[in-house]
This record gives structure tokens, C-alpha cells and sequence, in this order.
């Protein structure tokens, strides 16, 4: 579908991560010092030059599976840990969040306003960095150029695509059913009251007309809602006020972060059949983009192993290890785990995975410069 | 006025989309087909009228060859012609046609896709027969693919392309009346809200062209020489097809509009949109006068739901299935 969706769908994902990152970092009371230089280098990692000139380039959106690898990357891009079931639990949360602003956004064209919210809100995180700042800048400016002039029909395919990356999703987060914006069952609550969106009438008046343009008849219906005229409009510039909340921080250290997995095997058993059942060549395909894009993330720093610390998205480290046995099969996100190119030949498992993604006519992945380039830019993961 | 029937359940839930829900009614087997888009996949359910038997099938959309990215389905709609009817599906690669139940594959026409992605998306939308043999479908370009369907066989070819539209088509269609008297025989959509009025033949010819007022025109329907087109702001709009003259502008909803359809011989309409709602309104032309009034009937709404197609399933109304995004259903309401 459109081909300029995978920007917006980073960041406002890595939006949503750092949001969850900052409440966990200090909800674990890491030393400030440490917080932010983990927070600095996350975001000069999403913002490196290069990986924003890839992944600014005209694409299909990446299948779950690629996503979610690219966000282990970036959260490990620092001294911070994730074990995996805490990677699995933010990442669960990041997109849930960001498909309920979706769904909510009143037009299509909200969603960019969204994006800004979350960029005016990595840019206060890292409002103290001149250098990190001037890349954050540099986005602010490549996101007007390419979606203000888009119109509302260009928008609502950057929509219907992002929904779709998102469908069957109905993972149960704690803070959304507090609020009530969020049902028992996952579905998210569509309310049909409040302000109607920017540029439609409140729902009730029908108008009629003669052949010659006069005004012959007016009728009112009910609506059958509770709205209310439009607000004014957010602003799409580098600097104004939004005016939604959509994309803004929901946590703070008193309302934490938590998911329920029990009773959402149910509803994603749709999930798992058709979009995941594509043959592996596009796995292929999908993995050489994905190398592209990680190539540019710098390789993360495997030394200095002692200001490392894990943090942990769970109360405890038991609910951490309960939560990794229990986690449904068919949530799993089947991250690419690939060790070291050596291990290859003696991992028989890798081997068949690495076998699906070696052009044909290659005898072995070490015969084939391309898949010794794959491997080497895997094997910082 | 209507009471919620017996849901029928899908493989998959519907995908967010504009019109996504086909409806074809064989009377003589007293089943109806239903189709519904998810992803790359269209679900087929073939319903018995006395709700006792379901049946399913499922269409992937073709890939030309295997190691390309999967292709997305835009749109599944069936297109009635006078001697057969087929289901055509349409995606990012290009359009399908198959036999109405689904069994065989008639035609393939590969769209024009650049060697690498391009910002501007690939992909044909927009469906409509076009009595007595043509079928045209929309591309994300503008341009009209009419096709001529002979009575039988897979002989279908391509007879003209018509590029008149400058932005993507959303939808079209032709008009449903059944009335000889009507000139106009095809309205199309695009994603700026421009309507072109078609006259059909071996050359079509372009009636009208009604403008936009730069808002997506996402559903658009034509019944007694009326356009009746719903827009991205909730608004819908009236039009007379040969002039363009606004007979008719009703803020009908709070969001989105993706589906209309009308039963036509009663001239009831319906509109569904994100905002959870579909409406029953009734349309009555005054032929002396040419006007076109409208007026509203009834409201369901479909809680939490944003509604992605809704169509009747019968030419009276007296039946009308809705499908939603997420939804794993297609919703059934009955004239109470």
C-alpha cells in the first residue's frame, strides 16, 4: 500500500519506547547520569543520518518479525539490558499504544501530528545535547517536506496501511483498561461524543437545493452521539502547540507500565493466518532491506561491561522469568537470533534459516560475498 | 425500523478499507455470497438464506512471481452483467477476475509496477460493471482500465484506458436504477474528491466533470442520474450526473465515510463510517421537478467499531450486512 508509512511508524514506536524507558529508569532509581546517557544514545542511534536516509526511502512496510528486530537493536544500542521477556512486554506496549492513536485520531492527518508529539518530546529529552538536537531538528524538517503536502486521501492510505501492520492486535494494557479507554475483551473504546475532527460539521443537518443554488430546504436528525464542534486545528510546524494529546507521555513513575496476557490467546489466534503465512523469499527480501537499514546502526559498544545494568519492564525478576514461560505461542515475535558466522555450520537450526534467506545458485553462505556481508552485519545483534 | 440479526463469522477479520463488502444474492439457491478483504486474502462466505449453512473460501492475490513482496488486496467487489457475474479483486500487483463463487480465475491483468518502489503507491481500486459487458476498475494513478467481458469464457480484453482523473480512484459506479431513460452510465472517485460522469460504449465518453473541494471522495454511488458521494469529512453530497448541480449536501457523519450503497428500487441509502454509525436515508426523486430529496430514516450503531463496508443485501433494503476493522464478523440487520 503506501509506500511512506515505515518513518511515521518508527518514530512514533520509538517514541512510545522511550517514553516506557524513561518511566522504567527511573522507577528503578538508575542513577541520573546513567539514564541519560542511555536515553542519548537510543536517540542518536534513531536519529543517525544514514539509517534516516534509508529508512526515509520510498518502501513497503517491514513484516512484525523485521520490526521488532530493529527495536532490539536500538534498545540495546547503550548500557542498558532488556532480558526477553521485558523486550517482548515494551514491545507489546509501544505498539498497542501507537495503534489506539491511530485508531483514535480523528482524521488521517492527525496521525502526523502525532509524530510531533512524540519528536517535540524526544527533542526535551535531549534538549541539553546540541549534537543530538540538530539531528532531531533535521527529522523535524525531512517530515514536513515529505507528509504536509500529501492530501487527506494520501493520508488515509498511510492509515489503512499502518492498521493493517497493526490488525488483530488486542494485547490488554493495564494503564489503557485503568483509563477505560480500553475494554475487557482488548478492543479499544470508540467513543461517539466529543469534538468532531478539523473540517467536518457536527453530524444532524441536512440542505437542499434548487437547480439555480438557493438554499429550498433544511432538515435536522438525531445523530444518535454527544459532539461537540471541532477544536482548532494542531499546528505542522517544527515548533506549536498540537492541541492533541495523542503521542504525549501517559507515564509517569506512579502509573507503571504493565500488560495482561491472560485471555488474549483468544482473540489473536485470527492473527497468526494469512499476513504471517507469505513464503520465505519474502523474508529474503525483507531481511536484505533490513540489513541495509541495521548496517547503518553503529555497532553497539561490547565493552565496558561494568556501567551496564539490566532494567527490568516487570515489579520483580520472578514476574520476568513467569512472564517469559508463560507468554502465549502464537505472540511470540520469533526474533532473528543469529550468534556468530562460525557457529553457522554447527547450529543445524541456523543453518536451514540461513539456507531460506542464501541466493539461489550460492553453495554455502561463506562462498557467497553477499551472504558473508548479511551475516557479519547480524552478528552484532 | 431494523433489529440486528445473526452475525455470520469470518476466517479473518476485515482489513481497514473503503466498500469492503461485497454482497451478491442468488435467489435461485437461496444463498447470498459475501466477500470481505483482510489483508491479502478475500474471505468468501456463501450464507444460506434460512442461516443454517455456512460455507468458506478464501482468494489470495496473485504474485506474478513468488519472490516479490506479498501483494495487498485493495478491494473485492462482484460486478452483475447481463448474461454472467464475476467477482473481481484488485490489489497492489493488479486485478483479478473470477467466476462469482470464487472457484475458477478467469482474467489477470498485471498492473505496471516500476522496478523499485516509487513514493507514488501502486495499486487498482475502484470497481464497477457497467451493463451490458463492461467492467472498468480504478488505478492509483488516475487512469480507467475499461474492460470488455463477453457473455461467456475468458476472453475478457482490455478495450480502453480513460484518464481523465489526476489522483488515485477511490471507488465507482454505475448506475443501479435499471432505467433505460438515464444518460450517464458510470460515475468515478478519486482521492481529491473529483467525480467524472461516463457515458459507456465502445468509446466512453465524459459527461461531466464535478470538482472537488480537496477531500477525498471515498464512496460514490449513482441511482436515477444522481450521484450520491461520500467524502473523508462525513459529509455527503447529491449531484445530478449529467450537470453537476447540487441538489443536496448533508453532514451526515463524524468522521470518515468508507461505505455506501443503495437499494434501488425503493431509493434507500446507506452510509457507514469510522465513527461506529450507519445510517438509513431514503431518496426520492421528483421527476417533474428533478429535484432530489432526502431524508433520514435510522441509525445503528455498531459500539467500538469502526465500520469499514456496508451494503444491502437485497434490491429493496430490506436487509444490510456490515462489516468493521478487527471485526472477525459480518453484521446482519432485517427490516424489524
Amino acid at each position: 500500500m503506501s509506500s511512506r508509512t515505515l518513518p511515521l511508524l518508527f518514530i512514533n514506536l520509538g517514541g512510545e519506547m522511550l517514553y516506557i524507558l524513561d518511566q522504567r529508569l527511573r522507577a528503578q532509581n538508575i542513577p541520573a547520569d546513567k539514564a541519560k546517557k542511555v536515553m542519548n544514545d537510543i536517540i542518536t542511534t534513531m536519529f543517525n543520518k544514514k539509517f534516516l536516509e534509508e529508512l526515509f526511502k520510498p518502501q513497503e512496510l517491514y513484516s512484525k518479525k523485521a520490526l521488532r528486530t530493529v527495536f532490539d537493536r536500538l534498545a540495546h544500542a547503550s548500557i542498558m539490558r532488556l532480558n526477553q521477556a521485558s523486550m517482548d512486554k515494551l514491545y507489546d506496549l509501544m505498539t498497542m499504544a501507537f495503534k489506539y492513536q491511530v485508531l483514535l485520531c480523528p482524521r488521517p492527518k492527525d496521525i502526523l501530528l502525532v509524530s510531533f508529539n512524540h519528536m517535540d518530546a524526544i527533542k526535551d529529552f535531549v534538549k541539553d545535547t546540541p549534537s543530538i538536537l540538530g539531528q532531531v531538528d533535521e527529522t523535524y524538517q525531512q517530515l514536513i517536506e515529505m507528509y504536509t503536502p500529501m492530501c487527506s486521501g494520501e493520508f488515509q492510505l498511510i492509515r489503512q496501511t499502518l492498521l493493517i501492520f497493526f490488525q488483530d492486535m488486542h494485547i490488554r494494557v493495564s494503564i489503557f483498561l485503568k483509563d477505560k479507554v480500553q475494554n475487557s475483551n482488548g478492543r479499544f473504546v470508540l467513543p461517539i461524543s466529543g469534538p468532531v475532527p478539523h473540517g467536518t460539521q457536527v453530524p444532524g443537518l441536512i440542505r437542499m437545493f434548487s437547480c439555480t443554488g438557493e438554499e429550498v430546504n433544511r432538515l435536522k436528525f438525531t445523530n444518535g452521539g454527544n459532539y461537540a464542534a471541532a477544536t482548532r486545528e494542531g499546528s505542522f510546524e517544527i515548533f506549536g502547540d498540537r492541541v492533541t494529546k495523542l503521542g504525549t507521555n501517559m507515564y509517569s513513575v506512579s502509573r507503571p507500565v504493565e500488560t495482561l496476557m491472560s485471555g488474549t490467546s483468544k482473540n489473536s489466534a485470527q492473527k497468526t493466518k494469512q499476513v504471517n503465512a507469505a513464503p520465505n523469499p519474502l523474508a529474503k527480501e525483507e531481511l536484505n532491506l533490513l540489513a541495509k537499514l541495521m548496517g547503518r546502526l553503529e555497532e553497539p559498544n561490547p565493552g565496558n561491561t561494568d556501567s551496564g545494568f539490566r532494567v527490568n519492564l516487570f515489579a520483580t525478576d520472578e514476574e520476568e522469568e513467569e512472564a517469559l514461560i508463560s507468554r502465549p505461542d502464537e505472540l511470540s515475535y520469533g526474533v532473528l537470533k543469529i550468534q556468530a558466522t562460525k557457529d553457522l555450520q554447527a547450529n543445524a537450526e541456523l543453518a536451514k534459516i540461513m539456507g531460506e534467506f542464501t541466493v539461489s545458485g550460492d553453495q554455502s553462505p561463506s562462498a557467497s560475498s553477499k551472504g558473508d556481508d548479511l551475516l557479519a552485519m547480524m552478528d552484532g545483534l | 425500523m431494523y433489529h440486528k440479526e445473526k452475525s455470520i463469522p469470518i476466517k479473518n477479520s476485515a482489513s481497514a478499507l473503503y466498500n469492503n463488502l461485497g454482497v451478491l444474492r442468488i435467489a435461485p439457491r437461496r444463498l447470498t455470497y459475501f466477500t470481505v478483504v483482510h489483508a491479502n486474502v478475500v474471505n468468501m462466505v456463501s450464507a444460506s438464506w434460512d442461516g443454517l449453512n455456512y460455507s468458506h473460501r478464501q482468494l489470495q492475490s496473485k504474485e506474478p512471481n513468488v519472490a516479490t513482496s506479498a501483494s495487498l488486496v485493495m478491494q473485492a467487489a462482484f460486478c452483475s452483467l447481463q448474461s454472467r457475474e464475476l467477482l473481481v479483486v484488485t490489489s497492489q500487483k493488479g486485478i483479478q477476475m473470477y467466476e462469482s463463487d470464487g472457484s475458477i480465475m478467469v482474467y489477470w491483468h498485471a498492473l505496471d509496477t516500476p522496478e523499485t518502489t516509487t513514493a507514488q503507491a501502486v495499486f487498482a481500486r475502484g470497481i464497477s460493471a457497467v451493463p451490458e459487458n463492461y467492467i472498468c476498475v480504478g488505478v492509483s494513478s488516475g487512469s480507467i482500465l475499461v474492460f470488455d467481458v463477453p457473455s461467456k469464457g475468458p476472453n475478457i480484453s482490455l478495450s480502453e484506458v480513460l484518464d481523465e482523473h489526476k489522483e488515485s480512484i477511490t471507488d465507482m459506479a454505475s448506475e443501479c436504477s435499471g432505467s433505460q431513460e438515464c444518460i450517464a452510465d458510470l460515475v468515478s472517485a478519486d482521492d481529491g474528491g473529483n467525480l467524472c460522469v461516463w457515458k459507456s460504449g465502445e468509446e466512453f465518453q465524459l459527461l461531466h466533470k464535478i470538482h472537488g473541494f480537496d477531500m477525498c471522495c471515498s464512496s460514490v454511488k449513482l441511482w436515477k442520474g444522481t450521484v450520491v458521494a461520500g467524502y473523508g469529512t462525513g459529509q455527503i453530497r447529491l449531484y445530478e450526473a449529467v450537470t453537476g448541480i447540487l441538489h443536496a449536501e448533508v453532514n451526515a457523519h463524524a468522521r470518515w465515510i468508507n461505505s455506501l450503497d443503495i437499494a434501488p428500487f425503493s431509493g434507500l441509502l446507506l452510509s457507514a463510517g469510522e465513527d461506529s454509525l450507519v445510517r438509513v436515508w431514503l431518496l426520492n426523486l421528483t421527476p417533474e421537478t428533478n429535484n432530489v430529496e432526502i431524508a433520514h430514516l435510522h441509525n445503528e450503531c455498531v459500539t467500538d467499531t469502526q465500520i469499514c463496508g456496508a451494503k444491502f443485501c437485497d434490491s429493496d433494503g430490506y436487509a444490510f450486512a456490515v462489516t468493521g476493522y478487527d471485526l472477525g464478523e459480518i453484521i446482519r440487520y432485517t427490516q424489524t
